[in-house]
């Protein structure tokens, strides 16, 4: 419950800093009048004062602040709606991406992980570890497009078929179609999930090869219980621990993969709306969706925290 | 504080011995994929440092007499890796971007570096007030993901700069200036179990002031996890300055850097395969060989963190 209390703070400093750069960065919500010839400095002063540009900046981080308490995050210009609409409208698509996104990580990261461990230094072992490590070092934009080279561009050739997927958008047709909305998931789940996937296996396999060596391994062993039994049982429960943290502080490269993969795949979700709202100075929008992303981080921090404490009750939070 | 050394405290401190040169680089040597590491980036460096001698052509000049608007295979022509889609030299351009590249991930890592030393150095060592508002502004930037805010600040400056285009000192600047939190939170864990060491203690006994204990005491016997983590965070700063210029808020055209290479190679994927290819066999090769290399380090000079 205290660590419950300690986020709020930890969101209003993340707010404040927020605010005070992305409205001190030079430029600012008028950059693009600046540059325009038939704007005198005039106006310029006009425009300050009925947005209100010219008060000082407590004083309108205190409005804001206000504002956004209300759950009005302002009106995103790029869009033409208000901000808090506007990300919510692509938040299905862009769960759609993460959720089996972050699946296809956590299931492949994990069986690799274990497979890797209980043989170490093994062929399989490397094979894995080497994959790992090649993925941990993969530029996520450049494994895009070498997805879609090979998938989409040539598609790949074998038994007489041909196959392709498609590289851009979330479905082909305007109604429901599983198969289709299924094949338009495939390349961005794999590019999304490629750095966690990397990640998880490796904190898998070094976890669980910390639990192998254990004490309470060797006594399961020793009661005469099989191996299968010892590895799951007592084994793997104890090794999954660590990994919640893991995965918790994965969490933002996660979200911040996503405004990558959904800008190269035309994804309609709300890391491509932000993309596009860059070149367009929307403060408004791109400081809402800075914010919507700490708040996220913030909040799953807290929950593998408690997770944690769960878990293990040897860990205690004061 | 001063009564809170252990008795039984071990009297030759393990650092002492764990980082004697010999020892590291013994350690350092078994590591094959490490030592393959360091001559591949050994590689990397010389394109980038020679780029001006190595390079076949201008990596900014069209080949006019071959090039007919369609970007050349490779081969064709003396263009070993083919041309891009304004008849450029690729390979000239990707010696070129190697300087981009290098440059940014080390100048980006030293600034990190700095100020996460310094800030975990005086959290650690202070603790205290000093220490709460330190680690305070650390979990702020901790809990906002890295690139879109990194993507937020490029494109506000770009939009304000009258050029249209970001300098490579403030893609440096940026990068180094919000990537340093994880570098403080390090320096400080190291600082705050340092501190309590007995050689802090004599030096604090013989009168050796706070700054003096800081950099010649206790700074040194960090040295070996920094040393790791800021070669690991010079593959990272390699892949989101190439993120960054990719998506076109980072080095500006005509500047080759791989990353804004790949992003004009985007639209002539279906015709010119060579374009998208090779600027992200350099990224993954530098970055594959320098994680290697943070990985043997590891293994060498802290066999004990893993």
């Amino acid at each position: 419950m205290r660590r419950t209390l300690q986020a709020v703070p930890l969101l209003i400093l993340i707010s404040m800093i927020l605010f005070i750069i992305l409205n001190n960065a030079p430029g600012g919500p008028l950059a693009p009048y600046l540059q325009n010839p038939h704007i005198t400095p005039a106006d310029i002063e006009r425009l300050k004062h009925n947005l209100g540009l010219d008060r000082p900046i407590y004083f309108r981080y205190f409005v804001w602040l206000g504002q956004v308490i209300r759950g009005d995050f302002g009106y995103s210009t790029s869009n033409s709606q208000p901000v808090l609409q506007a990300i919510l409208e692509r938040l299905p698509a862009t769960l759609e991406l993460q959720v089996s996104a972050f699946l296809l990580a956590l299931t492949l990261g994990l069986a690799a992980g274990i497979f890797a461990a209980v043989r170490p230094y093994s062929l399989a072992d490397y094979f894995i570890t080497t994959l790992a490590f090649f993925g941990q070092s993969m530029p996520v934009f450049w494994f895009a497009l070498m997805m879609q080279l090979a998938f989409a561009v040539h598609g790949i050739h074998g038994f007489g078929y041909e196959f392709r997927l498609p590289s851009a958008g979330i479905s082909t047709y305007d109604t429901f179609n599983f198969s289709d909305r299924l094949s338009h998931l495939i390349l961005p789940t794999i590019v999304l999930g490629l750095l966690q996937l990397a990640l998880y296996s490796r904190f898998m396999r070094s976890s669980m090869l910390e639990v192998i060596k254990t004490d309470y391994m060797r006594t399961a062993s020793a009661k005469g219980l099989d191996g299968r039994t010892v590895l799951f049982k007592h084994g793997l429960k104890n090794a999954m621990i660590p990994i919640v943290t893991v995965v918790a502080l994965a969490l933002p490269g996660l979200l911040g993969g996503a405004v990558v993969t959904e800008t190269i795949f035309a994804w309609p979700g709300s890391g491509r709306m932000f993309f596009n709202a860059l070149g367009q100075s929307d403060i408004a929008l791109l400081m809402g969706y800075l914010l919507v992303l700490a708040t996220l981080v913030v909040f799953s921090n807290l929950l593998a925290d408690v997770t944690y404490a769960w878990l293990d009750p040897r860990v205690k939070y004061d | 504080m001063a009564a809170s050394v252990p008795f039984n405290a071990p009297i030759i401190a393990e650092e002492e011995f764990a980082l004697s040169k010999n020892t590291v680089w013994k350690r350092f040597r078994r590591h094959r994929l490490a030592l393959a590491g360091i001559v591949a980036l050994g590689l990397m460096v010389l394109f980038a440092v020679f780029a001006q001698q190595l390079a076949p052509y201008d990596p900014n000049a069209i080949d006019n007499v071959h090039w007919q608007g369609t970007p050349l295979a490779p081969g064709v022509a003396h263009h070993v890796l083919g041309t891009d889609e304004v008849g450029r030299d690729l390979l000239s351009r990707l010696m070129y971007g190697a300087r981009v590249s290098l440059t940014v991930g080390i100048a980006a890592t030293l600034m990190e570096i700095i100020i996460g030393t310094v800030l975990g150095a005086i959290s650690g060592y202070y603790g205290g007030w000093v220490d709460w508002v330190i680690m305070r502004i650390t979990d702020v930037f901790l809990s906002i993901p890295l690139l879109p805010l990194l993507l937020v600040l490029t494109a506000i400056v770009s939009a304000s700069s009258s050029k249209a285009s970001l300098s490579f000192g403030v893609i440096v600047i940026i990068i180094g200036g919000l990537s340093w939190p994880p570098v403080a939170r390090l320096v400080r864990a190291q600082f705050l179990s340092l501190r309590e060491r007995e050689y802090t203690e004599a030096a604090r006994a013989l009168g050796n002031n706070d700054l003096r204990i800081i950099f010649r005491h206790l700074l040194p016997n960090a040295m070996a996890p920094i040393i790791v983590q800021a070669t690991l965070d010079v593959a990272n700063v390699i892949i989101v300055e190439s993120t960054l210029s990719f998506l076109g808020f980072g080095i500006q055209p005509p500047t080759a850097s791989w990353g804004n290479m790949l992003s004009n190679a985007i639209s002539n994927l279906q015709v010119a395969w060579w374009a998208a290819v090779f600027p992200g066999l350099c990224i993954l090769i530098t970055v594959l060989s320098i994680n290697y290399m943070g990985d043997g380090l590891r293994d060498a000079l802290d066999p004990n963190t893993r």
